[in-house]
């Protein structure tokens, strides 16, 4: 079997410019593919960057939330009933609202303002620069470098800045795992002074972070949440669940598989259109190794073969181009928000192997019809 | 001419040699109705080991046909083939390819080699499809392009030969897998006099043997002397046979 495959490899191969065109048509499709799905994941993923960043195993909120930037404010009995509720360890409060700060040189720029629980600081970020502690002083904010860091002005501990008339000044420099989707800086600073810098409605926790016990007492938590109206959301349900409204109710979705389809047909249309000229052009010798003594099984194996070592191959260059241009597209633009995510690949690999399906199916079909007796006839 | 007269000088020399192919009453028509045309008209034949049969007559008179039935390519519409005691067209789709791969070497007229690979990967060819590796079928297959002389063209693709070379190579390829029977399809019909004549020599001369059967479609008169027997088709009929140029 091994020698038949060999020489079914040998016939795609040693063609050198059918096998050039069909990599390309399939590297390419993959490459759109892949480049479409990732810039969504991208977006995604900066999307949910704070629930990232603050990394809380469940997050109780109101039911209305749709992202974590879209916060409605809870009362402060949520948080108490959060702490009394069975299996969980603890829970903290977290405030996370946009505000406008004034810099040093007078220009305006919008911020998003982390408030972490005074006591826990329960979901700060590693600092690159300064001490946690002194985020008690006062005026004290963290900022984040960031992508958005230069828009504060690349500010440096001690950098003064205002914020509604009241004076911020720079304590400690952070990373974080993600950043945001808005292109906007983010400031850390305790919950307390985010309340007390920023004008507030009467309700004023944005989410409840809660450590759960145990993993199985995720569903408790869950049920206690909800007979008290609110919602409890482990950290990928709220990643799905921004995901969805980003996905289905912004059009986002809708003109990324519209994209995505798009660059399946190129790439079908390519390699089918390739992969069928390939056959046709070897169809004769098809027939002659059918008289030779070739059985269709052993056909319709070489075919197989051939489309399947193509597709991948292909599928290989696809995904490695696409992440040799993210690269260099992070390297120059530091915004740009593509991730190669696995399920990106699944979807490029299902398309690959959907379009190795319909070319070996049209190239098998003309193979098993043709005659040998044609063969002799000439 | 009868079928019975054509058989008769076969049945003189079946006291000395085997039977290979034994055809009886094989008709095949193409087509329907008014497009119908009877290519073979109930032949009956027999050929032996050890001789090397020229099917001749003039173009359309079902030579190729005829051939392509014997050698289990195209299945006649009525008659028997058989084949060492095989009545090959009541086997399944896989047991035919089976006797086709195990019994039957064929050399195309156009030759039919692989452009892509090389003239050992051609040779190769059937022994893979007997499961042979690459690497042994590649060291077997080059013995036998020493055997038709091109050992120092192994590494060569047919599209480097000369059609004598490619002819040779197709015929190397043909007799990879020992067959019983070799089928030629005009194998001089692409080539110069002296080279047709040349290679039909060598097959006769290092490839026939008494445990071989060489079935030559061909209407080159060159190279007639070099049958052990000739039959002779028109209209989709035997019409008649003579001695070649060995009797």
């Amino acid at each position: 079997m091994r020698g038949i495959l060999s020489l079914a490899y040998k016939l795609l191969v040693n063609d050198k410019a059918k096998f050039t065109a069909l990599l390309v048509g399939i590297t390419f499709a993959v490459f759109l593919m892949v480049a479409m799905t990732s810039l969504f994941a991208g977006v995604l993923n900066r999307a949910s960057a704070t629930v990232i960043n603050l990394g809380a195993n469940v997050w109780i909120m109101d039911p209305s939330v749709q992202t974590v930037a879209n916060t409605i404010g809870m009362p402060d009995y949520v948080l108490d009933a959060a702490r009394s509720m069975d299996g969980v360890d603890y829970a903290v409060p977290v405030y996370s609202g946009g505000a406008l700060v004034k810099l040093a040189d007078g220009t305006w720029q919008s911020v998003n303002v982390v408030g972490l629980d005074d006591t826990s600081l329960f979901g700060r970020p590693p600092l690159i620069q300064g001490k946690i502690e002194d985020i008690y002083g006062e005026n004290a904010f963290i900022v984040v470098k960031d992508t958005e860091f230069p828009k504060m002005g690349n500010p440096r501990i001690g950098t003064e800045f205002e914020l509604n008339d009241h004076r911020g000044v720079i304590v400690g420099i952070a990373t974080v795992a993600s950043s945001g989707l808005f292109g906007v800086p983010t400031l850390y600073t305790t919950y307390e002074r985010a309340l007390q810098y920023i004008p507030n409605p009467r309700f004023t926790i944005s989410y409840v972070l809660v450590k759960r016990r145990t993993p199985g007492d995720i569903t408790r938590i869950k049920q206690q949440a909800r007979a008290l109206g609110y919602l409890a959301l482990t950290k990928d349900e709220f990643m799905d669940k921004i995901s969805a409204f980003y996905m289905f109710q912004t059009g986002l979705g809708m003109n990324l598989l519209i994209m995505t389809v798009m660059s399946f047909i190129v790439g079908l249309s390519i390699s089918g259109q390739t992969f069928y000229t390939f056959i046709l052009e070897n169809l004769e010798k098809f027939g002659a190794l059918k008289a030779i003594g070739a059985k269709s099984r052993e056909l319709i194996l070489m075919i197989l073969f051939q489309a399947s070592f193509t597709a991948l191959t292909g599928f290989g260059l696809g995904v490695g181009l696409c992440a040799l241009v993210i690269y260099i597209a992070k390297l120059r633009l530091p915004d740009y928000a593509a991730v190669i995510a696995w399920w990106n690949l699944y979807l490029a690999l299902v398309m690959v192997v959907i379009i190795a399906a319909v070319s070996s199916y049209v190239g098998v079909r003309k193979v098993l019809r043709v005659e040998p007796f044609d063969i002799f006839r000439g | 001419m009868t079928a019975e007269a054509i058989d008769a000088p076969v049945t003189e020399a079946s006291a000395t040699k085997v039977c290979a192919i034994k055809a009886t009453g094989l008709t095949k028509w193409f087509g329907e109705g008014e497009a119908k045309t009877t290519a073979v008209k109930d032949v009956n034949l027999e050929t032996w080991f050890g001789e090397m049969v020229y099917i001749v007559g003039p173009s359309g008179s079902g030579k190729t046909t005829l051939l392509s039935i014997l050698s289990g390519i195209l299945k006649p519409n009525a008659g028997t083939v058989t084949v060492e005691g095989t009545d090959i067209w009541h086997l399944s789709g896989d047991k035919l390819a089976d006797f086709r791969l195990n019994k039957i070497g064929f050399v195309f007229q156009d030759y039919h080699l692989f452009p892509r690979l090389t003239t050992a990967e051609n040779v190769a060819i059937p022994l893979i499809l007997r499961r042979k590796s690459w690497h042994d079928a590649l060291i077997e297959a080059k013995k036998y392009l020493e055997i038709v002389g091109l050992a120092s063209r192994a590494d060569l693709p047919p599209v480097k030969l000369s059609g004598g070379e490619q002819q040779r190579v197709a015929i190397a390829r043909a007799i990879a897998g020992q067959p019983d029977i070799l089928v030629l399809d005009e194998p001089t019909a692409s080539l110069d006099g002296d080279t047709g004549h040349a290679i039909v020599s060598f097959v006769k001369k290092n490839i026939l043997n008494d445990k071989r059967c060489i079935l030559i479609v061909t209407h080159d008169s060159r190279i007639t002397e070099l049958a052990t027997r000739i039959l002779k088709m028109e209209d989709g009929r035997l019409t008649g046979w003579e001695k070649g140029g060995d009797q």
